[in-house]
């Protein structure tokens, strides 16, 4: 029988993800994957995976798990007390698991979204080239939706380049705040805001409101006037109707005026509502670890700095690729 | 295609890994296929680095690697390819297919998703058939019925979930419908629901959240995940761009007969080879569709 693993309680909202799936939004696939992309990659790598391997992204309250053969897995991302066996294990750090043994989380104390790689990957079937969740039109991940209580998981096999205790330096580990500036490239239809709504839009503090999930978050805390104008022929007849249009993951649109969204992995793919500026993509992981009730600001970049952060992320996993290895 | 004079393009950065090009803020035949135009080129080209390629109704976008792809270049290569596409030319021929689409006008379905979304709509005391009408000039929900089901709509983008199929109606521009979308989006829409937002039809792929005025439903499916319809043996998705498809009106009995169909894998699409010339359609519209018509029904 091949390796697998009992999930004894689903929790709130556990998926299989992984670096997503690239390649579809044409035909209004959004990519889904991890959220939090480098909590999740450093997982990976914690228990000697391929970075990319399939692991579980919990939401709040994560699953119990019961593991059936000899393992190592690592907790990333979102803060929780975790237990095996009812004993208290660290985070973000390679953990030996045997038959028998179960994993299980404490309420979320940071963060939004604690991430579970196993060594060996999960094993659910590729599709279109990736095993994340899509459970919008489910499909991907295990049987297209979250997992529930009683579900069976296969593993892959183990690579066996991992080693119990393996940690990363703590300079290398995310901290997550409930306030967060987030760095965001102004622009789109940008200028269907007036003047005075692109700086309020920039200096408010939104709330993160309980519309939040895979697909968007919805924010709270201010109102933005467009420019008034005749609409153009197709778009309709709302100030804040464009002519259907492609939507970038991380962008951000304020129907109504009053309630901004940002589109994150499971994004609707293109739509009528004006954009206004995306999100550079290392600040989307941002979103996978904000809940409910935090705080996110907006901060202008140009093209440049969005593409320094990315050097500078990249730099990060190679340095923790160096101290795994 | 002299009918509309488009605009300069315009270039913009969403984040580091995504390009979006306007040809313009309005709809119209132009924009469309100038879009199709030089993203079709950009495929061609196959080259490293991007990642998505987008074509949208007035609009196109593409997702790249900007480590691979340096974000400058891909923009100064988008306005090279604007540039070398020009004008759509008057000779403009699309090579595409017709396809009959059975719809269920003002089915019980819809309405009842719509009346529970009364709330959100700009008349909450009309049916959005019955607003729809109004706003667009009808005497009837009838004849506004009619007037979607009369002529074909070709489909000028996907998108918003898989599947989904922006369709822009073949009429000149002072007979197409144009609604707004709900002023707070529904929660719930029904799977394979037909509907209308600004000058676009749409059908939903799957039940979900949705901002279209809701006017109908259709027996068969535009997303199939497992590929178990001989339709769908090539994509998961049925539409493409540049298809042109006709929103037949049908009875209640043709529907569940269709949908029966459906269930048991026998239902195919009727569907045919056409070639469509833009600047024939601009000249003499209702001859173009009466054509198209007839070929699709031969």
């Amino acid at each position: 029988m091949s390796a697998r693993v009992n999930v004894t309680t689903g929790g709130l909202s556990t998926t299989v993800q992984d670096a997503g799936r690239p390649g579809q939004y044409a035909i209004g696939m959004p990519p889904s994957g991890a959220m939090d992309q480098y909590s999740y990659r450093v997982g990976n790598l914690l228990v000697g995976n391929d970075e990319k391997a399939a692991s579980l992204e919990a939401t709040y309250i994560g699953p119990s798990l019961e593991f059936t053969d000899d393992r190592l897995v690592a907790v990333t991302g979102g803060d929780a007390a975790v237990t095996l066996n009812g004993e208290s294990i660290p985070t973000w750090e390679a953990v030996a698991v045997a038959a028998g043994d179960v994993l299980e989380f404490g309420m979320i104390t940071s963060g939004a979204r604690p991430y579970i790689a196993i060594s060996g990957g999960v094993e659910v079937p590729d599709y279109l080239g990736s095993r994340s969740t899509y459970t919008l039109v489910g499909l991907g991940g295990h049987e297209g939706r979250k997992l529930a209580d009683g579900d069976t998981l296969a593993l892959g096999e183990a690579p066996g380049t991992g080693t119990a205790g393996t940690r990363v330096a703590d300079e290398l580990l995310p901290t997550f705040r409930s306030e967060v500036e987030v760095r965001t490239v102004i622009g789109l239809c940008s200028y269907r805001l007036t003047d005075d709504a692109m700086k309020s839009f920039l200096s408010t503090p939104w709330k993160v409101t309980k519309d939040a999930d895979r697909v968007g978050y919805r924010l709270r805390g201010g109102s933005l006037d467009f420019v008034e104008r005749e609409q153009p022929f197709g778009a309709g007849s709302d100030a804040a109707n464009v002519v259907d249009l492609g939507y970038p993951i991380g962008s951000i649109q304020v129907p109504g005026g009053d309630e901004p969204i940002v589109l994150l992995g499971d994004a609707v793919t293109g739509g009528g509502y004006a954009t206004i500026g995306t999100v550079i993509s290392v600040d989307r992981d941002l979103f996978g670890q904000a809940k409910t009730g935090d705080t996110i600001s907006f901060r202008a970049v140009e093209i440049d700095e969005a593409l320094a952060a990315r050097a500078e992320r990249r730099q990060l996993l190679d340095r923790v690729r160096e101290q795994v290895s | 295609m002299t009918s509309t004079q488009l605009p300069p393009a315009r270039y913009e950065y969403g984040g580091d890994e995504f390009i979006f090009v306007e040809i313009d803020e309005q709809m119209s035949m132009e924009a469309n296929f100038k879009a199709m135009m030089i993203t079709n080129e950009l495929t061609e080209r196959r080259l490293d680095g991007i990642v998505d390629i987008c074509p949208s109704n007035a609009s196109y976008m593409i997702r790249y690697d900007p480590d691979v792809l340096a974000p400058g270049d891909l923009v100064a290569l988008l306005q090279e390819l604007d540039e070398k596409a020009g004008h759509v030319p008057d000779d403009f021929v699309l090579h595409t297919r017709i396809v009959d689409v059975p719809v269920l006008y003002n089915d019980p379905w819809t309405h009842e998703a719509m009346m529970r979304f009364r709330d959100r709509h700009q008349d909450p005391e009309s049916t959005d058939l019955e607003y729809g009408a109004r706003v667009n000039g009808f005497d009837s929900v009838q004849a506004f019925i009619d007037h979607m089901a009369a002529n074909p709509w070709i489909v000028t983008m996907l998108g918003f979930v898989p599947g989904l199929p922006f369709c822009y109606q073949l009429e000149p521009r002072e007979r197409q419908i144009q609604v707004p979308k709900y002023v707070r989006p529904r929660t719930f829409t029904p799977e394979r629901a037909f509907g209308i937002g600004g000058a676009f039809a749409v059908i939903y792929p799957v039940q979900g959240a949705g901002g279209y005025q809701l006017y109908g439903m259709s027996p068969t499916p535009v997303l199939n995940v497992k590929q178990d319809h001989p339709d769908f043996e090539h994509s998961i998705v049925f539409p493409k761009a540049g298809d042109i498809l006709r929103f037949r009106a049908i009875d209640q009995a043709e529907f569940d007969e269709t949908r029966r169909l459906v269930e048991s894998g026998e239902f195919r699409y009727r569907q045919r080879e056409v070639e469509f010339h833009p600047a024939r359609f601009l000249q003499d519209p209702q001859a173009v569709n009466d054509s198209l018509l007839e070929v699709l029904y031969r």
